[in-house]
């Protein structure tokens, strides 16, 4: 379909661009920067925050760029005296119903407003402060995300992140004119919502409304206390976007260096949750296969398909919205929460310390997993599995803390025991990964060949498509496993939870004849994740994708069943998947959640 | 002095609208557009958009369903007209959405009623049925359905109108698309003011020469207005368009007259000195009928306190000229009078409204600036003292 061009000039340059271009992206491409708040590239266009107003000529009004398509012939102005009158006043009002207490935010550095006001070097306050007092408190009712009113300024990214990208809408607009504010259903505070604590909202609120809550004090005071003994485990999409935090390329592979930071940090142990991504594939697999059995040999009711569960986001969504499907969630633990009791039983053995003393610390791309951590059944080992989660972004906060000068790191290697993983575990960080690990293992188990794959790499589920299926025919099987003899094997995989809802409406419809689905619930899988660098975009999912995929390439092993330390921990703990011991550590049940 | 204020009964005369819709049906859509057109008929309801042109646009657009609706969110505040019309002559109103429908090709219309008008509805709902009827014999096919508001001033401006009829907040919408390309439920939509239909449905049985003579060039035919305040004759008249202030304060005045605001609280505050000058109509001041008479006895702070009040409240809130600026007008001039800020950060202010009129995304705080700007012009000691 060929698109009509439309010519327009901008200022003063001519450009030729296709119809339906707004000011804003034409600009870009002469390379004009044109300020904005509410725009973000994820979400549609709202138009509300008016920084970005041009000046067109022949028009009585200052059109908004980024909602404006260009028209022909239109002449525009980005920076004209009358452009720059406007915006200020912009800047001014939006900081005077802002709570500008800029040495004492979290988000100091990274809020767009701040950056803004510096850009128009707004000093004197012309207008009055509108911040009312009441609106300073901060509801910190939900373990994983803040919320902080005296700080919005209504752009609405939250909403539409909240409404149309994740499908949930527990934040949304209310009241109107000086009223209007963010809320939740009856302003209930956040932990009684049915918020999933992804943590998009915050990746993309432009000022400090939203934040993760912060336990980075009570790390470092964990570290500096000598009884304890702190290990610190970090997820697979971390190692792809820590560098970001000092400046490095989205998707710089700098495990080695993170490792090493860990280590100046104080922890006493670095390990890795990659480790338990392997475990969960084993475990996982074999749920599945089982399930499979169930339904194909015995005759018996099984839930499936079978869903995914190492993203708590998606969890929590499921609890609240299709309570009806949690038998089809696999009931393993995240690898997060497989790592917990792992180290405060078979690990605190293993080094010989009292789990009582031991402080279990994760680095996550997510901001649920802080929730997740707080969850009443994730208690396995006798003690809370997970003490402090923090994300990629607390522990960039950190490393900067301590003064650690990050691209210089020398590469380090994860600690023995709980530290050692194959590519199959990397890629659970991107959305498609979980499948791809899961199939690379459960095909060869079931034939005792590789996966029908080039160099291991199953296409099929990899890429940013929301929703994306593929099929694996199952041939010339291992004796045990002749039930599942040209069995064609459907899967799915979905994420951001908009797509996680169209596969579940499907589902729920009788719609759809999958085995196995992965859900992930941020946008990209957890390279997208609510507590991974800011700013996020496509553009910046893609190159943290694919470090991932890089990583899983360069490492020498690539298939979960053929990490030595997971057939060790079988060997000597656990005995089997799905064993007595993996019930009581590795599993876990789920709580219905009403809508509201 | 002599008053040359000429009163007009195009509105609330009673007529044969089956038989104006009768002659309708033997013309073509373009033939009875082309009168409108030529009428010189603007939006009655303050924009004053060429209704005619209106009607063309939504004509020349190609879809499978387009709608009519009836802007009968009258909440301008001092303006009561619509309702008037509803109540006397409702059967005009609904000929005439009937009448558009033709011209446009819609078969669906909507009045928007104002929620606080719901005691219309039983009436509304009783002349719809019979004028259902009635069209049947004219082998039309065009339904109207009632929407009730729920309060919001801002849900009088078109876009946030459609966002109120589908289920969500009334926000207004990014223009373009306009409504008459992309409007309710995203089809081609004319959304007309209640009196622009009456109007409309007389142009298309009288021609459009009797209405183009009267008024001025920008301001053809009469408008129905409303009166209210400082008067001993507050009401509603229908009146030729294009006389000055001064006819009208002759005619409507208490004899003390110190200001008059045309066109509600987003309109224009005129002081005594410039009623002279002063022509009601698009090319002075323009209104959608509300005409409040301020005499002596009035502060012309607590007004504008009271109309900005009034707009901080209604705005809706999402873009931020509107929502922060009209705080910072209400509280800076009470800062002013408190003598918190110097008097001079009124033209701070003037100059903040003036980026409140470009920079607002919608009519609302497109026009907060000018009760704003007028009354501080005119009354500048009685805001600081």
């Amino acid at each position: 379909m060929s698109k009509y061009k439309v010519n327009l000039k901008i200022n003063n340059i001519s450009i030729s661009v296709d119809e339906g271009t707004t000011i804003l992206d034409a600009a870009k491409e002469l390379n004009f920067k044109i300020p904005t708040l509410c725009h973000h590239e994820d979400l549609c266009v709202a138009g509300n925050c008016r920084v970005c107003v041009v000046e067109q000529k022949g028009a009585r009004l200052l059109p908004a760029s980024c909602a404006t398509p260009v028209s022909e012939g239109m002449e525009i102005q980005t920076n004209s005296l009358k452009v720059r009158q406007a915006r200020k006043h912009i800047v001014e009002l939006l900081l005077s119903e802002h709570n500008a207490d800029c040495t004492k935010c979290f988000k100091s550095g990274y809020c767009e407003l701040q950056d803004m006001s510096n850009d128009y070097r707004i000093g004197d306050h012309v207008f009055l402060d509108l911040v009312k007092e009441k609106d300073k408190v901060i509801d910190i009712s939900s373990p994983s995300i803040e919320k902080d009113d005296s700080k919005c300024i209504r752009c609405q990214r939250c909403v539409r992140t909240c409404d149309s990208l994740q499908a949930v809408s527990a934040l949304a607009v209310t009241h109107k004119g000086n009223n209007m504010r963010i809320s939740t259903f009856l302003n209930k505070p956040m932990n009684e919502v049915v918020c999933t604590n992804c943590g998009q909202c915050i990746n993309r609120c432009p000022t400090a409304a939203l934040t993760e809550r912060n336990y980075i004090d009570e790390v470092f005071d964990a570290i500096y206390d000598p009884n304890k003994f702190v290990v610190v485990q970090t997820a697979p999409a971390t190692r792809v976007a820590i560098g970001e935090e000092f400046g490095m390329e989205p998707g710089s592979r700098v495990t080695g260096k993170m490792v090493a930071a860990l280590r100046r940090l104080g922890f006493d142990k670095v390990l890795d949750t990659d480790f338990t991504a392997d475990l969960t594939i084993m475990e996982e697999g074999t749920e599945l296969l089982t399930r499979l059995k169930e339904a194909l040999v015995d005759g018996k009711e099984v839930a499936l398909p079978m869903l995914t569960s190492c993203s708590p986001g998606w969890i929590k969504f499921q609890e609240h919205l299709y309570p009806e499907f949690l038998d089809n969630l696999s009931t393993c633990k995240s690898p997060q929460q497989m790592f917990g009791p792992l180290a405060k039983t078979y690990y605190a053995e293993k080094v010989n310390k009292n789990p009582a003393e031991m402080v279990v610390v994760s680095i996550m791309p997510c901001t649920a997993k802080k929730f997740e951590a707080e969850r009443p059944e994730m208690r396995g080992s006798g003690y809370k599995d997970v003490d402090y989660v923090l994300t990629t972004r607390e522990l960039g906060r950190m490393i900067h803390q301590a003064g650690i000068d990050f691209e210089k790191l020398e590469n380090e290697r994860y600690d023995n025991i709980l530290g050692e993983s194959t590519g199959a575990a990397v890629i659970f960080g991107t959305t498609g990964g979980v499948m791809e690990a899961a199939l690379r293992t459960a095909y060869e188990l079931v034939t005792e060949r590789e996966v029908p794959f080039t160099n291991l790499n199953i296409k099929p589920v990899r890429g940013m498509e929301g929703v994306k299926e593929a099929s694996v025919k199952i041939k010339d099987v291992k004796q045990e496993w002749s039930f599942l003899e040209g069995v064609e094997l459907n899967v799915a995989i979905a994420h951001g939870l908009s797509n996680a809802k169209i596969l579940m409406d499907k589902i729920k419809a009788g719609e759809a004849n999958y085995h196995f689905i992965e859900v992930m619930a941020c946008p990209s899988g957890c390279i997208g994740g609510g507590g991974q660098p800011m700013p996020t975009s496509n553009e910046i999912r893609k190159k943290r994708a694919a470090g991932i995929y890089d990583e899983d390439e360069a490492m020498a092993i690539r298939k979960s069943h053929e990490n030595p330390e997971v057939a060790e921990i079988y060997k000597s703990f656990l005995h089997k998947p799905l064993g007595h011991k993996s019930h009581d550590l590795l599993h876990t049940h789920y709580t219905p959640r009403k809508r509201h | 002095m002599e008053n040359k204020i000429k009163k007009v009964d195009l509105i609330f005369g009673k007529v044969d609208y089956m038989s104006i819709l009768r002659e309708m049906t033997k013309r073509t859509r373009d033939e009875i557009i082309l009168d409108v057109i030529d009428s010189g008929l603007r939006g009655r309801g303050g924009a004053g958009f060429p209704t005619g042109l209106k009607w063309k646009f939504a004509k020349n657009e190609e879809a499978d369903q387009k709608y009519v609706i009836c802007n009968a969110d009258e909440g301008e505040p001092g303006t009561f007209k619509d309702r008037e019309i509803l109540t006397e002559v409702p059967e005009k109103v609904l000929a005439g959405m009937a009448l558009c429908g033709y011209c446009i090709g819609a078969n669906e219309g909507y009045i928007y009623l104002r929620g606080e008008y719901n005691f219309l509805l039983p009436s509304l709902y009783e002349q719809i049925d019979d004028f259902h009827k009635k069209i049947k014999e004219l082998k039309l096919d065009f339904t109207i359905r009632i929407c009730s508001g729920s309060g919001a001033y801002v849900c009088g401006e078109e876009t946030a109108l459609m966002e109120s009829m589908e289920g969500r907040r009334g926000e207004p919408r990014n223009k373009p698309p306009f409504p008459t390309t992309s409007g309710y439920l995203g089809k081609p939509t004319s959304v007309n003011n209640v009196e622009t239909l009456v109007f409309a449905l007389m142009i298309a049985r009288e021609g459009p020469t009797k209405f183009k003579e009267m008024g001025t060039f920008d301001s053809r035919g009469s408008k129905v207005f409303s009166v209210s305040g400082d008067t001993p004759t507050p009401g509603i008249y229908e009146l030729e368009l294009g006389m000055t202030l001064e006819q009208f304060v002759d005619e409507f005045g208490d004899g003390d007259t110190k200001a008059v605001q045309v066109g509600g609280a987003s309109g224009f505050c005129v002081a005594r000195k410039d009623f002279k000058s002063t022509l009601i109509g698009f090319e002075g001041i323009p209104t959608g009928g509300s005409m409040m008479l301020f005499n002596s006895s009035r502060s012309m702070y607590n007004i504008l306190n009271d109309y900005l009040e009034f707009m901080e409240e209604e705005s809706c809130g999402q873009c931020t000229p509107c929502r922060v600026g009209c705080q910072q007008l209400l509280n800076g001039i009470d800062a002013v009078k408190k003598g918190l800020k110097p008097p001079s950060y009124l033209e701070e202010l003037q100059k903040l409204s003036d980026t409140m009129r470009i920079a607002s995304k919608c009519g609302l705080g497109q026009s907060v600036p000018n009760p704003f700007n007028s009354i501080i012009k005119n009354f500048r000691e009685e805001i600081i003292y």
